[in-house]
């Protein structure tokens, strides 16, 4: 296969420079070894429409990415970077335009500098979350990383791609949690951000800013430069851990329940990540998911789901009444506390204290740890909120004692929403009414997670198979329910390629301005548009308005 | 010092000859093992927290986790490395090499039955 626009002569051209480059072995062009890098998630499985790769090129060093990107350049060869190739759910180690020719950057896997004190990493694309946390384990740092769920991509791919964690609110919004960075250009210049445009610079990975406009963002879900160094800031282990959840009766308690949430947690009196279920409708808080791997959570009484079968959006008179007879509370939220142990307790005593304005509010003290953990503690706990990677999360698909039918992967619809009990209600009101609409099948009440700060993000996984009709359907609804959220102003923060141009469109204010100002900003740091073509719907102007 | 060597190598020639096969390369049974700790454990060691392990037991497979089984052969787990299956994604070259997933075949074979 050819990229597409590229002569064979140029292309065969090409691959021997990347060669030279990279050496022979790190080019990959067989049949067998592009397959690869086919995204293993991709909605269009087995489809004519599937992404497709022409090669391979896997450099070793940052001069070696200079070599591969003027020779991009130089025969118009439409590369598409990866770092660990990992983000599964949102396009894998595949391209947004078929036929590009990937760049590779796991064998550039150094963690340059970890420096205990300051708390701080330096790392290379292919470290991975699992490098980094064995790196820290075995030096004996008292450093935690924040990961996410599953923990094997890389901090470099994962921030990029603005994904979040676990821990403390600035350490979980992953890309808010980096310091400095460095980009090859598409001229094969090396830029570095922040304080490390001054050369020689101490405190690169210590100032985010640096001086003048701070660009670091725009390399971020975007196309306009190759990442090749980037810091991030790590949480010194706490004293100690303390969990505490608080329960209340009553639908409508999770206006006021949200509204006492948001206060603790923007006062930081709760500097965990806070974790929303239900009791009453069964809805799983996130720490629990893992269980499920092994134990199905039990089956409500037959009198309860019945009553769920008929409720409309979560509620009903009777479901109220139900909750209230039999003394199941309808909303929990888990509040965990980091810090000194005595700061812990006192922190919970006062978010006790502040949700007790909601009348019969229970509250269950949990878990609490002396940290470090013991090895046999590291085996009880929810793994990431302890900064230690896990893929347990791949429980919400793959088989397991819970979930006899198996799928093959998933993509995620994640509309943000605002952080309100009543958007909550809004939206599940909306997105069932929609699922009835689209043809999907019937979503019961789905709570939002609390991975940001100041908003609600919801995390709908569609199942990804290899039945043509079934992934047909699925894109279809998909992009119609994208759609019907932007509606109700709630756009989506992450996506697969396959819904990249889609979701940009609904940023559309005055005319597409954002995606217009994209486009200038393209145009002038990749004028031949070799670097991820497509990319968030970036798409450099020899193939703008031929993609959809 | 040199015919210390010759007589060293006559005595293992020697040895790996009176045996029906070889056994594994020391280093390879290494190397596979470290590589299987680093790509293949965080699923299928053993644990509640192991999809993989998770999946096969669900299937009914014993033992489950794969470190356990004297069953599987390199042909079965490089279709499984290199082709994924349900939720088990492809794993790249870049990620495990030709070699490595030969040591890692040999590592995951090491108590089959002769």
């Amino acid at each position: 296969m050819l990229p597409p626009g590229v002569s064979a002569a140029d292309f065969e051209a090409a691959l021997k420079q990347f060669q030279e480059a990279v050496g022979k072995e790190w080019v990959f062009t067989s049949d067998e070894d592009v397959a690869l890098y086919r995204d293993a998630y991709s909605p269009f499985w087995g489809e004519k429409d599937e992404i497709l790769v022409s090669a391979a090129v896997a450099p070793e060093s940052v001069e070696q990415v200079q070599k591969v990107v003027r020779t991009a350049n130089i025969f118009k060869i439409p590369i598409y970077t990866i770092s660990t190739g990992k983000n599964l759910g949102y396009g894998g180690s595949a391209p947004v335009l078929s036929g590009s020719v990937v760049l590779d950057l796991k064998r550039m896997n150094r963690i340059l500098e970890v420096n205990e004190k300051n708390a701080y990493a330096l790392v290379e694309p292919g470290v991975s979350y699992f490098d980094l946390y064995r790196y820290i384990q075995d030096k004996g740092l008292k450093l935690w990383i924040d990961v996410p769920d599953p923990g094997w991509g890389s901090p470099i791919g994962n921030s990029l791609d603005r994904g979040g964690g676990y821990l403390l609110a600035q350490y979980r919004n992953h890309f808010d949690s980096h310091c400095g960075m460095e980009v090859v250009l598409a001229n094969g210049e090396i830029l570095r951000t922040g304080m490390g445009a001054m050369a020689g610079a101490h405190t690169w990975q210590e100032y985010k800013t640096g001086f003048g406009p701070w660009i670091d963002g725009i390399f971020s879900q975007s196309n306009f430069g190759v990442v090749t160094k980037m810091g991030f800031w790590l949480m010194p282990e706490p004293d100690a851990y303390l969990s505490g959840t608080v329960f209340v009766p009553r639908f409508q308690d999770l206006i006021p329940l949200v509204e006492t949430l948001n206060y603790l947690e923007n006062t930081r009196a709760t500097n965990g990540m806070p974790d929303l279920g239900s009791p009453l409708l069964g809805i799983p808080m996130i720490s629990e998911l893992a269980r499920n791997l092994t134990q199905a959570p039990p089956a409500p009484a037959p009198e309860l789901a019945a009553l769920l079968a008929k409720s409309v959006a979560g509620e009903s008179p009777e479901l109220q009444e139900y909750a209230l007879k039999n003394s199941i509370s309808y909303w929990s939220c888990k509040l965990s506390f980091y810090g000194a142990a005595k700061a812990n307790e006192a922190n919970w005593e006062y978010a006790k204290e502040k949700f007790s304005a909601i009348p019969g509010a229970k509250f269950v003290q949990n878990e609490s740890y002396k940290l470090p953990l013991t090895p046999e503690q590291r085996e009880q706990v929810h793994k990431p909120q302890f900064g230690i990677p896990s893929l347990a999360m791949f429980s919400i698909g793959a088989r397991s004692a819970t979930n006899p039918e198996p799928t093959n992967g998933h993509m995620w619809f994640s509309p943000i929403i605002p952080r309100t009990g009543e958007a909550v209600f809004e939206a599940n009101r909306v997105f069932a009414e929609a699922a009835k609409e689209f043809g999907l099948p019937a979503l019961s009440f789905s709570l939002p997670s609390c991975y940001w700060e100041r908003a609600f993000i919801y995390i709908f996984a569609f199942p990804i198979t290899h039945d043509v009709e079934t992934n047909k359907k699925n894109r279809a609804a998909f992009k119609r329910l994208v759609e019907r959220a932007a509606e109700h102003g709630w756009g989506e923060y992450r996506t697969a390629p396959a819904f990249q141009d889609t979701i940009m469109g609904t940023y559309a204010y005055n005319d597409h301005a954002l995606l217009r100002f994209h486009e200038v900003l393209k145009d002038a740091v990749d004028p031949n548009g070799i670097l991820s073509a497509g990319r968030y719907g970036i798409w450099p102007k020899h193939l703008r308005g031929t993609k959809a | 010092m040199r015919y210390a060597r010759i007589f060293l190598m006559v005595a293992l020639s020697v040895v790996l000859a009176t045996q029906a096969f070889a056994a594994p390369d020391e280093s390879q049974l290494e190397r596979g093992h470290r590589v299987y700790q680093k790509w293949c454990y965080p699923c299928h060691g053993p644990g509640a927290d192991k999809p993989g392990t998770a999946s096969l037991a669900a299937r009914g497979q014993k033992p489950p986790a794969l470190e356990d089984r004297t069953d599987l052969t390199p042909a079965a787990i490089k279709i499984f490395v290199r082709h994924g299956v349900l939720y088990m994604p492809t794993f790249r070259k870049t990620e495990i090499s030709d070699a490595d997933l030969d040591a890692i075949c040999a590592y995951l074979t090491r108590n089959n039955k002769k």
